[in-house]
């Protein structure tokens, strides 16, 4: 129960942040935390709540901003749930593969939105989207989940422990 | 303990595939009913009207704070520069501008005399505050923080410095979408102000990298159009009241069919810096089609 609150909370204050104080970032694309977010609880938890918070990060944003409500809800929800084929492999020490993960994960959200949204629309100048809008909201984000990845981290741990505690008083 | 009392404690669940393959159907099916309708749209603008808007009102304005006062110390040098230089043209301008009122009075009274009146100014407008950006990196649109409850309707015209901004796409109770003209969704049906040769203007994210948009389809068969012509909003616009500025001209040249022109116009509106928004709630009058 704690854990969905908190979790709530946290897509919440990434919410506010992602669209109000970026936006105030001198650099003209800024980072996608909803990406990171959802990246993190996928490998760090499991697909369940993985593709839980991509669904809740992706309707927010759909409710929005979106022209038809689900598209990214469907979008985030999927690369929560990939994401959390990871957890097995996951260990917290090393930061190369969350960081491989959500790199390849804005990667290709970023591109399914260009096909989805622009290349049909006749738009077919790649490189010039590529190079003005996708890679640098990867190397964006990448940055960005130097920043945020400890918190989130510190802050599931936190949670599991917690969650470990309670349980073992209950036996 | 006993494993039955402990099967008790152990909750049921459903497998991940499951509750993926749900939500998918789900989303799946608001897109299909949200690309037709808009059933959707009240609830969930009600809900997250609620409770979002108010901290994102709080957080906008406190980034905003901080992003000006940062601004303000890197300015400073060059404000002080840029001071002297203006004082002089304070003093050069005041000289002009008596010379300017003498002829505005007596440009009122003609104005008077033809019984003209400036379009901009009989409508009615509502100022808001941009309380929150897109947050992806495609499309140029922005939330304000007025609704349905100030009186604001879906398609009302969106102003800001004298120039077009664009128009609600999206309503909530106590907060709107503003789609700008310059987002790569967005087309708006505009003329030259000089000659009234219709043109469309469609945002373009390409080119508005270089700090312009685009129009097309400008048919000019008198070659009378020309380079810095302002561009306003047309009359047979369904969705955008006439005359609204909405550029300038930068380039033009004619069409691969030679009938037809096209080319970059620049916007009036400085979309970066926008903090405050006018919404005119007067509407396009509409015709009922039978």
């Amino acid at each position: 129960m704690l854990r969905i609150i908190l979790t709530g909370l946290v897509i919440f204050i990434s919410f506010l942040l992602q669209t109000s104080v970026f936006s105030w970032l001198p650099t003209d694309v800024c980072p996608n935390l909803f990406i990171i977010l959802t990246a993190s609880c996928g490998f760090m938890a499991e697909e369940r709540t993985g593709l839980l918070v991509g669904f809740t990060c992706g309707l927010l944003y759909d409710v929005f901003f979106g022209d038809i409500i689900g598209f990214h809800a469907l979008l985030y929800m999927y690369i929560g749930f990939i994401n959390g084929k990871f957890a097995r492999v996951f260990y917290p020490e090393d930061i190369k593969l969350p960081l491989a993960l959500i790199t390849v994960s804005d990667l290709t959200y970023s591109l399914i939105c260009y096909i989805t949204q622009f290349l049909v629309r006749g738009r077919l100048d790649f490189t010039f989207y590529f190079l003005k809008v996708i890679f640098p909201e990867v190397i964006c984000t990448l940055v960005a989940t130097l920043v945020f990845y400890p918190i989130i981290l510190r802050w599931n741990e936190w949670l599991r422990d917690r969650e470990r505690r309670s349980e073992q008083k209950f036996v | 303990m006993s494993p039955i009392v402990k099967r008790k404690g152990r909750k049921f669940s459903v497998p991940d595939k499951y509750v993926l393959f749900a939500l998918t159907i789900c989303c799946s099916a608001m897109m299909l009913l949200t690309f037709g309708t808009s059933i959707f749209d009240k609830p969930f603008n009600n809900i997250v009207g609620y409770v979002m808007v108010p901290f994102e009102r709080g957080i906008g304005e406190a980034g905003a704070w901080i992003a000006g006062r940062s601004e303000e110390l890197v300015q400073i040098r060059s404000l002080l520069e840029e001071n002297e230089a203006l004082k002089e043209q304070v003093a050069l301008l005041t000289e002009e501008n008596t010379l300017l009122q003498q002829d505005k009075y007596e440009l009122n009274k003609l104005r008077q005399l033809f019984e003209l009146d400036e379009q901009y100014e009989s409508y009615n407008k509502v100022g808001a505050r941009i309380i929150l950006r897109d947050s992806g990196n495609w499309y140029s649109s922005f939330i304000i923080d007025k609704g349905s409850d100030d009186g604001l309707r879906e398609d009302m015209n969106v102003i800001a410095e004298g120039g077009l901004v664009g128009r609600l796409s999206n309503v909530g109770p106590n907060w709107s979408k503003v789609t700008a003209i310059i987002s790569d969704n967005a087309n708006v049906s505009g003329m030259t102000l000089a000659t009234e040769d219709n043109l469309i203007v469609s945002g373009n994210l390409q080119s508005m990298s270089e700090g312009v948009i685009l129009f097309s389809q400008l048919v000019d068969s008198k070659e009378a159009v020309q380079v810095g012509d302002k561009i306003v909003t047309s009359n047979i616009s369904d969705k955008f009241l006439p005359g609204i500025l909405i550029g300038y001209i930068m380039t033009i040249e004619p069409d691969n069919n030679n009938l037809t022109k096209s080319g970059t116009l620049i916007p009036a509106v400085d979309f970066e810096h926008l903090s405050e928004v006018l919404v005119i709630t007067d509407q396009k009058q509409t015709v009922e089609e039978e």
